[in-house]
């Protein structure tokens, strides 16, 4: 399945999370997405963000300062 | 115990959990700063926990207040000690002072910028969002009294409220916060 990407570059807290509450509201059961930011924070974030609300985080990897986040609708 | 005392139990307890994991869905916070730096925190922290699907009752007294009046509010037909303290609060929530470093005003103009220089949503749009997103607000109709605000002063979709109000949010949810 194709992946849907979301650049949430150079937004800063609470942001990218609401970015990302906003898009999985509209996405259906299995949809993959890949979330890139540059808030050192968003790592953190998205791992908290995903355990309470049971979406699946596939993966976490840095490049620079860049972390992007693989999360599944569940 | 028979199958029927059982399965009355099962039902309870299927009941309770499910009371609970409510519980667990649901934060209350109280607004009572109108400071610009402690209302900005509130609006963070009520945006992530939407973010993270939980239902936000926001209960709104006393200087939180100012946060949510109209740019449109008018002094009008008010008694003349509520339009002194209008005239000497906020108008609306672009115009809130800092905790600290106030500086006769020109202190929340610097974290403004700095605050945007930084990509950090300003306080209106974050205060948009979370109502978009389903927050809660209850302003308190006592402190509004005091204060000589309306409802219609206040913006669209709140609700007014008392103590037994906010307690019932709170009583129903595992995190009240008071900012």
């Amino acid at each position: 399945m194709a992946k849907t990407e979301l650049n949430f570059k150079g937004m800063s807290c609470p942001m990218p999370i609401m970015k990302t509450a906003m898009a999985f509201k509209k996405a259906a059961s299995g949809d993959i997405f890949e979330a890139v930011c540059d808030d050192p924070a968003f790592e953190a974030d998205i791992r908290a963000w995903s355990k309470e609300t049971g979406n699946i985080l596939q993966s976490v990897s840095k490049s620079g300062k860049d972390t992007t986040a693989v999360i599944v609708k569940k | 115990m028979d199958s029927n005392a059982l399965s009355k139990t099962v039902q309870e307890l299927g009941d309770r959990v499910a009371a609970l994991e409510h519980k667990n869905s649901n934060m209350t916070m109280v607004l009572f700063s109108g400071d610009f730096d402690k209302v900005m925190a509130a609006f963070i922290i009520a945006n992530g926990a939407l973010a993270m699907g939980k239902e936000v009752t926001m209960f709104v007294t006393f200087w939180g207040l100012d946060a949510f009046k109209k740019p449109t509010l008018s002094t009008k037909g008010k008694k003349i000690l509520e339009k002194m303290v209008l005239w000497m609060r906020p108008k609306d929530p672009t115009k809130l002072p800092t905790s600290k470093m106030n500086f006769a005003g020109i202190g929340p103009k610097l974290f403004q910028y700095m605050m945007g220089k930084k990509n950090v949503e300003p306080l209106p749009s974050l205060i948009e969002m979370s109502m978009e997103f389903g927050l809660k607000v209850i302003a308190c109709q006592m402190s509004m009294d005091v204060m000589g605000i309306a409802k219609d002063d206040l913006m669209d979709g709140i609700e007014v409220g008392g103590v037994a109000a906010f307690l019932s949010s709170s009583f129903d949810s595992n995190t009240t916060l008071f900012i």
